[in-house]
């Protein structure tokens, strides 16, 4: 019997590369849609008063996910640049599981923990925030 | 004012500090929220919600040009997220009960010690090559490429930088900044890392904590779309060019410039904060 043997690696630069890449996307994407439902919030709001001096708070619809995604199939404006900037928030996030992935390849049981941790805390913040 | 003037208004703003932002390697993020309530008049949270968005939006863009020179550590940079993760939800919740006038002042601390760190040359420190125990149990030592091949160096002071970033990620969700500077002091002073590796692997890790409070922040409904789009637009284009351009420009004397706006608005929110006028 021999020791261990070394857990196949697969580059740290090569996945982080790919990762760069991706991420680069996903800002275009989200930044396309954000654009998009701007134009339209200018051409349908654009000379309404602006107020925002004194906090009111967003409604309800456009502080939850489903509500977002729901309104903004409905071609809502505000819901339209809502949905572009939960992608957006979704990047870093999608940037932590692949890099769980690739711990995961890489059979490094530590850094899955500790990445697992962090992923968690993410969608703890992004799916239920904090009543 | 209508939406629209604001949008525009929003728009130019965010992006000469985007421009400003990349090409000091300051970050327009510190500039985003004093710009919005004292040029704007818009609330702090709707500031802070929108500033958090941008600040995201300027860390993923640049991951792919920094993942290419290959100086970023993702094994210290997640370790570290749990701090900053962390600190940062914890300062999501704190935001709801911290009075306006405290955030101020705070902001005004923040800005006036980014000032003071611009403008104090950086000293490279020499590089620890022997193991220190956190380091090695966790894997922490790597190792860069530099004009004279690739540079081996070993990690320190892992629960003080730790402890350090769990403050970053407070500041981070109380202000909606990235606090880069404090992420880069933890890495790059006290845990030994290069200096590069430390910049790359902030950027990294400055989206991911504004992620986590970005979430608390769009359930709150401190996050409106009016306000958010200009801003992260208009840094996001203005980052984009300032990288571009980086090479052709003279960061020296922008860095003045930059730092006399931060001092600026260092005063104005400290003033605004001990009055209570925010």
């Amino acid at each position: 019997m021999t020791e261990h043997a070394p857990p196949p690696r697969v580059s740290d630069d090569a996945v982080e590369q790919f990762i760069g890449r991706l991420l680069q996307i996903g800002v275009l994407v989200a930044a396309a849609v954000t654009l998009a439902g701007g134009i339209l919030l200018v051409a349908q709001h654009g000379r309404s008063p602006a107020d925002y001096g004194t906090f009111r708070g967003e409604p309800y619809y456009l502080r939850s996910l489903s509500g977002v995604l729901r309104a903004a199939l409905s071609m809502d404006s505000r819901a339209i640049v809502q949905l572009g900037l939960v992608m957006l928030i979704a990047t870093p996030i999608a940037r932590v599981a692949f890099t769980l992935i690739a711990f995961a390849l890489q059979r490094d049981r530590v850094y899955v923990g500790v990445t697992l941790l962090v992923l968690a805390l993410l969608l703890f913040g992004l799916f239920f925030g904090i009543a | 004012m209508t939406v629209l003037t604001l949008a525009l208004f929003v728009a130019g703003g965010s992006f000469c500090a985007g421009l400003l932002g990349a090409l000091t390697g300051l970050g327009g993020g510190i500039v985003v929220v004093p710009m919005l309530t004292l040029l704007f008049h818009v609330d702090l949270r709707y500031a802070v919600g929108a500033s958090l968005v941008s600040v995201i939006a300027t860390s993923s863009g640049a991951a792919a040009a920094y993942v290419r020179e290959g100086f970023t550590n993702v094994r210290v940079g997640i370790l570290l997220e749990v701090a900053t993760t962390v600190g940062a939800l914890i300062g999501a919740a704190l935001a709801g009960f911290t009075p306006t006038s405290a955030l101020a002042v705070l902001f005004g601390v923040v800005l006036l010690y980014t000032a003071i760190r611009s403008l104090r040359p950086r000293v490279e420190h020499t590089l620890l090559t022997t193991p220190d125990a956190w380091s090695s149990r966790l894997r922490l030592d790597s190792d860069y490429p530099t004009p004279g091949g690739r540079q081996a160096y070993s990690v320190r002071r892992v629960p003080a930088g730790f402890g350090i970033m769990f403050g970053a990620g407070v500041l981070s969700a109380l202000l909606g900044i990235g606090s880069g500077i404090l992420k880069v002091l933890a890495m790059d002073q006290v845990m030994g890392l290069p200096f590069k590796v430390s910049t790359t692997t902030s950027n990294f890790m400055i989206g991911v904590t504004a992620a986590a409070s970005a979430g608390v922040y769009l359930h709150r409904g401190y996050i409106d779309p009016a306000i958010a789009f200009p801003v992260m637009l208009g840094v996001l284009c203005g980052a984009l060019l300032g990288a571009r351009i980086l090479t052709r420009a003279n960061p020296e004397w922008l860095r003045k410039v930059f730092t006399g706006i931060v001092v600026v608005m260092a005063i104005e929110m400290l003033y605004k904060g001990f009055t209570g006028s925010l």
